[in-house]
């Protein structure tokens, strides 16, 4: 099995960095700033996204989970039903400038389930995508705002991001995909 | 991740692992916070049905599914029987294939008589929920207990459980044995001796006839519901003396410990089973079995209905 | 006049202590001779042909036709749930050649005009039927039938089975009052007080289970009474359907002592214990219901000691409608009639008892304990024969059981020794190799 290491633990960070300050750009600052992640690793990466940002501004940005499970759209078709995991909206959304964190952006699904449950706890003033990788090969219209990484990949491969919290290592793979890895 | 339930359905806690009973409870955990919510509704089983199919009245049960199910954005189909199908001439099989026939994705079923629910999900394909058959089990009401224990204490794992009452014929004490045991809890039965049937032990929990033994030391008590009608058959003398020897009051709640749980799955008989000042007082959280139950069963649901049939042992 | 020749078998007629290889004359629906095989030359001559039926035996066990002292044939008024001649169709498949048929019929077997019926339609059945009387009228425990006419019409024993006689004083005369016409009560011991509302048998399974248990001891206590009063009235008595240890050794005790008393047991309560409720089956769901471990290791004993004395199925035929429904409204009773004898071998093959055992409580036992001209080989007695391949294997298929009813708890259990042949009065009533 051949494993294809794209970035290392040096590279997502410098990738968080420069996410960090599209982000405050864009933004013009934290005001309004809301950082939900989707778990596992887009959380991870979330809370370190934070952690940047408070570090530039001296800010305390609020950070949440926003878990997409309950919205997804292939509840009953897969043999198991995924884990459920944390939904966690620490302010009121409404009017607030909303910045979703995921690992990789692939067919777009998780990231349209996850709005529609945003949705659902109130009217934000925008949703922004930041993530870690894009590769490619969407199914709904929907595109990163700010990517660390855009990955060209074939359907018969994988992309993980393995992080430190979560896996024990960090760094972005490619790897041929195993039938119980499809996503 | 691999964590799903074995059976399509959910007959009892006997038959359920330890795994699954965690996997259960934790599901639960995050289906609390959506009640909590303003939108209190998720669209995961949208266009899915539920019958609720309840030959015993329970108000309490039956809205708890019936909300469960909403909440989930499931269809939920409210059928009250009132006569058996010996009454109605016709047979279990029946009445399987006409409620089958109205492609249900889950049939939540409440019975007088024990079993009941088992032999109708023989003969459906969809998902069966037992609500309460006769004496035997009531599962979803011991998972809201545990869940309202973990929720308080954090662990069920090392604690001592008390259920105080009518054993032989309260379901929910056996479903209770099995789920507390299963997670670890020493688990203690005790009652008049008329109520304590023979071989409960086997089930999981030690017996006793004193209800002071059973509490003392005790991190959770379970009251049950004492049906009154019993003293007419000898279980028991008087409502008076059942009361003297086994209600729970404050004097005997003294030798539980300190931060004790009183459990009781409703309706109370005040002043019987259950002191009004001790069913009021701090240390109950009846109430909080009610929120709990409903975060069980849209986890039941979700377990149950939100995986593909393929693979899942009838 | 039909002669036909059963050759080669391997014969057990207890009644006259025979045990061997025999070849087996019949002439004019009776027993003509019985003659050793190696005493038999001229046997290996015979031909059939005009007039002469030869049946080749060898490799098969002959005994006399099985008799079953109790059955539900719900003829008259219950006939969707069994008839009289399709009861009889499946005693012979069963090798059951006699069968005696129980009182709990609509209307009840209380008076002469229904023991009349049921003989008339008896009359056409392939096998023997024995109609047994009321003990009390309608079954209620209060008055007892006329039971010199029923005798007279043709009742073989009186027994409200079904329905204990719940007053002793009744119990008493019942006994007395019978006993003077030679005749045999058959009781159905229970204490349905103690029993109360229960559905199976009290113990760990029940309260696993949630269902309301009976205790053996209401049993116990009902056969310890029926037995004191058989002492008091020096009267015969016979205890059906034998479930507990406590009733077994009440009824060794009692022997001991000289009182006149036999019993019976089933095959299932010989085979299956309460564990069999587990999932709710109904077809797990009888009265006297099924026992522990224990009880079954007791009934086991009393066979082989000879305290029980016969096997009787108590072929209890309910139809889906009664028995496809909450266990606790679904109706007592199991079919026996075809599975009984593999049942029995069973024990025998696991070494619990003897064939020579298990064959005389399915015959000659039976036949003495009533009074009955049957189970025998002797010559000059009706030829009623049954002969069966033991080393056989099957597996039991409810739909294929010929009786109405297929309400058998035994359903795809995997049995060995099969009823090859069933001849009733000369004449082959059954043969496994012409079912389809």
């Amino acid at each position: 099995m051949k494993i294809k290491i794209l970035m290392d633990e040096k590279a997502i960070a410098r990738a968080l960095a420069r996410i960090a300050h599209e982000i405050l750009e864009r933004n013009k600052g934290t005001d309004g700033l809301v950082i939900l992640g989707i778990p596992t690793r887009g959380y991870e990466l979330a809370r370190r996204l934070k952690a940047v940002i408070d570090a530039i501004e001296n800010s305390d940005v609020p950070l949440g989970a926003v878990d997409a499970t309950l919205y997804r759209d292939d509840v009953g078709i897969k043999k198991t039903q995924p884990t459920l995991k944390k939904m966690d909206i620490p302010v009121s959304i409404d009017d607030k400038k909303v910045i979703m964190v995921d690992d990789v952006l692939f067919t777009g699904r998780t990231i349209r389930a996850a709005m529609n449950a945003l949705m659902d706890f109130g009217r934000p003033l925008s949703i922004q995508l930041a993530v870690l990788v894009d590769r490619g090969h969407r199914e709904l219209p929907i595109k990163a705002d700010y990517v660390g990484k855009n990955i060209p990949t074939s359907l018969k491969e994988g992309v993980k991001v393995k992080l430190l919290e979560t896996d024990g290592s960090c760094e972005v793979v490619v790897e041929p995909l195993k039938e119980v890895d499809k996503k | 991740m691999t964590a799903r339930l074995k059976h399509k359905d959910l007959l009892g806690l006997e038959t359920l692992e330890r795994e699954e009973i965690e996997l259960i409870l934790s599901t639960a955990e995050s289906f609390r916070e959506v009640s909590e919510r303003d939108i209190k509704k998720v669209p995961t089983l949208r266009g899915r049905t539920v019958i609720n199919l309840f030959y015993e009245a329970s108000t309490r049960t039956r809205t708890s599914f019936e909300i469960a199910a909403k909440r989930m954005s499931a269809d939920a189909v409210n059928i009250s029987v009132s006569t058996s199908s010996v009454v109605k001439g016709e047979t279990l099989r029946d009445t399987a294939k006409n409620l089958e026939a109205m492609k249900p994705d889950c049939i939540v079923i409440r019975h007088a008589s024990a079993g009941t629910p088992h032999l109708i999900a023989k003969s459906v394909a969809c998902s069966v929920i037992n609500a309460g058959d006769g004496a035997h089990e009531h599962p979803s009401q011991a998972l809201l207990d545990m869940l309202t224990v973990k929720e308080k204490l954090g662990s069920i794992d090392g604690i001592k459980l008390a259920i105080i009452g009518d054993i032989a014929h309260s379901r929910v004490a056996r479903s209770n044995i099995y789920g507390f045991s299963k997670l670890g809890a020493k688990v203690v039965v005790a009652g008049p001796a008329t109520m304590i049937p023979p071989g409960i032990e086997k089930l999981g929990c030690a017996a006793t006839f004193s209800a002071d033994e059973a509490i003392s030391g005790a991190d959770v008590v379970m009251m049950l519901r004492i049906q009154l009608e019993r003293q007419d058959e000898s279980f028991f003398p008087t409502a008076r003396e059942y009361s003297r020897l086994y209600g729970l009051d404050n004097l005997k709640l003294a030798r539980a410990k300190k931060d004790v749980i009183i459990l009781h799955p409703g309706p109370i008989n005040r002043g019987v089973e259950i002191s009004s000042e001790v069913a009021d007082g701090q240390y109950s959280v009846i109430l909080n079995q009610v929120t709990n139950g409903v975060a069980v069963r849209m986890a039941l649901f979700y377990l149950l209905l939100g995986a593909s049939k393929e693979e899942v042992k009838k | 006049m039909l002669r036909l020749v059963i050759k080669g078998g391997r014969v057990i007629d207890l009644a006259g202590s025979i045990d061997g290889l025999y070849n087996i004359y019949i002439m004019g629906g009776r027993i003509a001779s019985v003659k050793a095989v190696d005493k038999d030359i001229s046997a290996t001559e015979l031909v059939a042909g005009e007039g002469l039926e030869v049946i080749d035996a060898t490799g098969l066990l002959v005994t006399p036709g099985l008799i079953d002292a109790h059955t539900h044939l719900r003829e008259p008024g219950y006939e969707y749930k069994e008839t009289i001649a399709g009861g009889a169709v499946s005693a012979a498949v069963g090798g059951f050649t006699t069968i005696m048929c129980m009182a709990n019929t609509k209307p009840v077997n209380d008076n002469e005009s229904v023991t009349r019926f049921m003989l008339k339609k008896a009359e056409s059945a392939v096998v023997n039927v024995l109609p047994i009387g009321a003990v009390t009228v309608g079954l209620k425990g209060e008055r007892l039938t006329e039971m010199a006419e029923l005798k007279e019409a043709g009742c073989a024993a009186f027994s409200d089975d079904g329905m204990p006689v719940a007053s002793s004083s009744v119990m008493r005369r019942a006994l007395e009052y019978a006993n003077a016409l030679g005749m045999v009560v058959i009781t159905h011991a229970e204490d349905t007080k103690l029993a109360g509302a229960g559905v199976m048998n009290e113990g760990e399974v029940s309260t696993k289970l949630g269902l309301k248990g009976i205790p053996s001891t209401a049993e116990d206590i009902a056969v310890a009474r029926d037995i004191l009063l058989a002492e008091l009235t020096r009267a015969r008595l016979h205890v059906a359907h034998v479930s507990t240890r406590g009733a077994v050794e009440i009824i060794r005790n009692a022997k001991k002592r000289g009182v006149k008393v036999t019993c019976e047991a089933t095959p299932h309560h010989l085979t299956l214990t309460h564990l069999a409720v587990e999932g709710y089956g109904t077809n797990a769901k009888m009265n006297p219901p099924l026992r522990s471990e224990d009880d079954v290791s007791a009934l086991i004993e009393g066979l082989a000691d000879g305290t029980i004395d016969c096997i009787a199925t108590d072929h209890a035929p309910q139809s889906v409608i009664e028995k496809d429904v909450e266990f606790d409204r679904a109706a007592n009773g199991v079919v026996g009639l075809e599975t009984a004898f593999s049942l029995v071998y069973a024990l025998v093959e696991k070494g619990l008892i003897t064939l020579q055992a298990a064959i005389a409580a399915m015959t000659i036992n039976v036949a003495r304990t009533f009074n009955l001209d049957k189970g025998s080989l002797k010559v000059g007695s009706s030829a009623d024969i049954a002969i069966f391949d033991l080393k056989a294997l099957w597996i039991v298929e409810p739909s294929l059981l010929k009786s109405k009813s297929k309400n058998t708890p035994f359903g795809g259990m995997n049995l060995k020794g099969r009823v090859e042949k069933t001849i009733v009065n000369g004449k082959v009533v059954y043969d496994a190799n012409k079912q389809r």
